[in-house]
């Protein structure tokens, strides 16, 4: 075999891998989509479930998830953009850096299931919040804070040392360069992570599963010690526990979470390619 | 006035201090919190009962909480997702860092990234209703909750970790490398195998690597997919269960406090540690690509 045709053959297998990465994608849209689609209409996004969620809508799960989502964004991204300034602009190359460095990698790897034993030892049990919508969003920010201190990291290295030297030789402070120069022009890198962080916390279960979420509500929440319905959990009580659910129920569910998801994801990366092209230097 | 502003700052950048403090506070109270739990239960329960026994029957009379047949569910389907993701993610890294033209690589990148943001319930729903039967018509098995089904499944999870991280490290191989191959006469594709994989090396471990902790701690998809059947299994074609869908399908019923609730800490507690070694030498590796 000639290794012309070698290649040849190489590179027919390598796109035929591709082909079957991005096959199941275009899949779980498809099957999404088109089945979900005849779900949703005004009464199935805006009422109450009715006739053990059988019937009438998922207007308390999609609210239920928006302030779960909310709170936890609230929560983590002061922190995460704190920290990720620290690491930046103030950490020496020391112990403790190292440190926080580590820290980081292993709250990445924890798993969302650990995140919800963690939350419940913590938050329901010892603090005392109970099995409510504060201990799953801090359950969620805390899972979601290496995503958003890893991206203001990248989007805070990337404003070049020049602008800061400008600002500090024309007498600014440490803290007014951060403030008015780096920050400004970090702002679109850090949006897109945290948007892309919250577009993940949207759609986990895991971690709310002992935390937050509650099987049926008649009332929606009304403060945050209240339990709550979810869209992720939600979904995974209607697809497994109850028998005999109209199949537009579930695919209705699903689409309402993949399309909350992907118009997220969506914007995050219109928001980055915007900002690579306008970019100024 | 002045003062003032002294102040401010010093109030402001001791915060963004502590915001760093934060995270390790935060792993050290993880760590606390499980360990705190799990060790009850090992004041009950023998340690190598715990992790060497074969049954985990938690509400039976004496309750069994032996967690081998869960550690070897979660291999088995860690190994069949890797032996899948493996493959196709870094030929698909290759494709999209060396060979797709300009905008395909765009879009590719794209859809990989949008497989990575798919919720884990909404892979496990779409699993359930098309993969399981599939996998049960075509090997006639009674039921399609296999680990093969959940190995599947992990590794379309898994892949969009190892594809993003190993086309990083790809890319990061200079230029003059493949330059120089090629200038020797090599064809792109025996400077790919023979020269820029081997470079990309470190960093394609640790995209494995990274993949592999996601499989493992992966929870809902797996639990809705594998039939959650806590017996030591014998082949790819049985219902298993891992450790993370125990806790998850479990933890709501049982009682606080009961030995039952303090074992399922004790199985975080090794989730923790396994995900940790995996996470530290994943780093380990990918801090050798910046050097």
């Amino acid at each position: 075999m000639t290794p012309k045709i070698a290649q040849k053959i190489a590179f027919v297998l390598i796109f035929l891998a591709t082909i079957i990465v991005i096959i199941p994608v275009l899949l779980i849209f498809g099957i999404i989509l088109v089945n979900g689609l005849p779900a949703i209409n005004f009464e199935f996004l805006f009422s109450m479930p009715k006739e053990g969620m059988r019937a009438g809508g998922i207007f308390p799960v999609i609210i239920g998830s928006i302030y779960l989502v909310t709170l936890a964004c609230l929560i983590s991204l002061p922190i995460g953009v704190s920290a990720a300034i620290y690491l930046v602009e103030y950490a020496k190359e020391n112990l403790l850096t190292r440190l926080i460095k580590l820290a980081i990698v292993n709250l990445a790897g924890v798993p969302s299931v650990v995140y919800g034993l963690f939350g419940l030892g913590l938050f329901v049990i010892f603090l005392g919040f109970g099995v409510s919508i504060l201990s799953g969003s801090l359950t969620l920010a805390i899972m979601t804070l290496p995503v958003i201190i890893t991206a203001s990291r990248e989007a805070l290295t990337s404003v070049p040392l020049s602008f800061r030297e400008v600002s500090l030789s024309l007498g600014a402070s440490k803290w007014q360069t951060i403030r008015h120069v780096v920050l400004p022009n970090a702002l679109p890198g850090i949006m897109t992570g945290t948007i892309l962080s919250v577009s993940r916390i949207a759609g986990e279960a895991a971690p709310i599963l002992f935390t937050v979420a509650a099987f049926y509500l008649p009332n929606l929440p009304k403060s945050v010690f209240d339990q709550a319905m979810a869209l992720p959990y939600h979904l995974y009580i209607i697809s497994t526990q109850i028998p005999n659910i109209p199949k537009k129920f579930t695919y209705g569910t699903a689409l309402v979470l993949v399309m909350l998801v992907a118009i997220m994801n969506f914007s995050a990366v219109l928001i980055r390619s915007r900002f690579r092209k306008n970019k100024k230097w | 006035m002045k003062l003032d502003k002294k102040i401010k700052e010093f109030t402001i950048e001791n915060l963004i201090f502590i915001s760093g403090i934060l995270t390790i506070i935060f792993v050290v109270l993880i760590f606390i919190f499980l360990f705190k739990e799990g060790i009850l239960f090992l004041k009950v329960y023998p340690i190598i009962d715990f992790l060497f026994g074969k049954l985990w029957y938690p509400i039976s009379d004496p309750a069994k909480f032996g967690i081998l047949p869960l550690i070897l569910g979660s291999l088995l389907v860690t190994l069949g997702a890797t032996v899948i993701s493996v493959p196709l993610g870094i030929a698909s890294a290759f494709y999209i860092s060396e060979i797709a033209p300009g905008k395909l690589r765009d879009i590719l990148k794209y859809l990989i990234e949008l497989l990575a943001a798919i919720p884990s319930v909404v892979i496990g729903f779409v699993g359930m209703i098309t993969l399981i039967p599939l996998i049960k018509n075509i090997f006639h098995i009674p039921t399609g909750l296999t680990a093969l089904s959940g190995s599947i499944t992990l590794a379309f999870m898994a892949i969009p970790t190892i594809v993003s991280i190993a086309e990083d490290a790809i890319t990061s191989v200079p230029k003059s490398y493949r330059e120089a191959s090629i200038a020797l006469g090599a064809t792109k594709w025996q400077t790919m195998y023979r020269v820029t994989i081997r470079a990309a090396l470190p960093g394609i471990i640790a995209a494995i690597m990274l993949g592999i902790g996601r499989v493992i701690g992966e929870t809902m998809a797996v639990m809705m997919i594998t039939g959650n059947s806590a017996v030591i299994p014998q082949t790819f074609l049985q219902p298993i269960r891992t450790m993370t869908a125990t806790i998850a399908a479990e933890m709501g019923e049982t009682v606080r406090g009961s030995n039952h609730y303090y074992a399922l800490f004790a199985i975080g507690v090794v989730l923790f540690a396994i995900t940790f070694v995996i996470n530290f030498l994943a780093d380990t590796f990918l801090n050798k690509v910046k050097k």
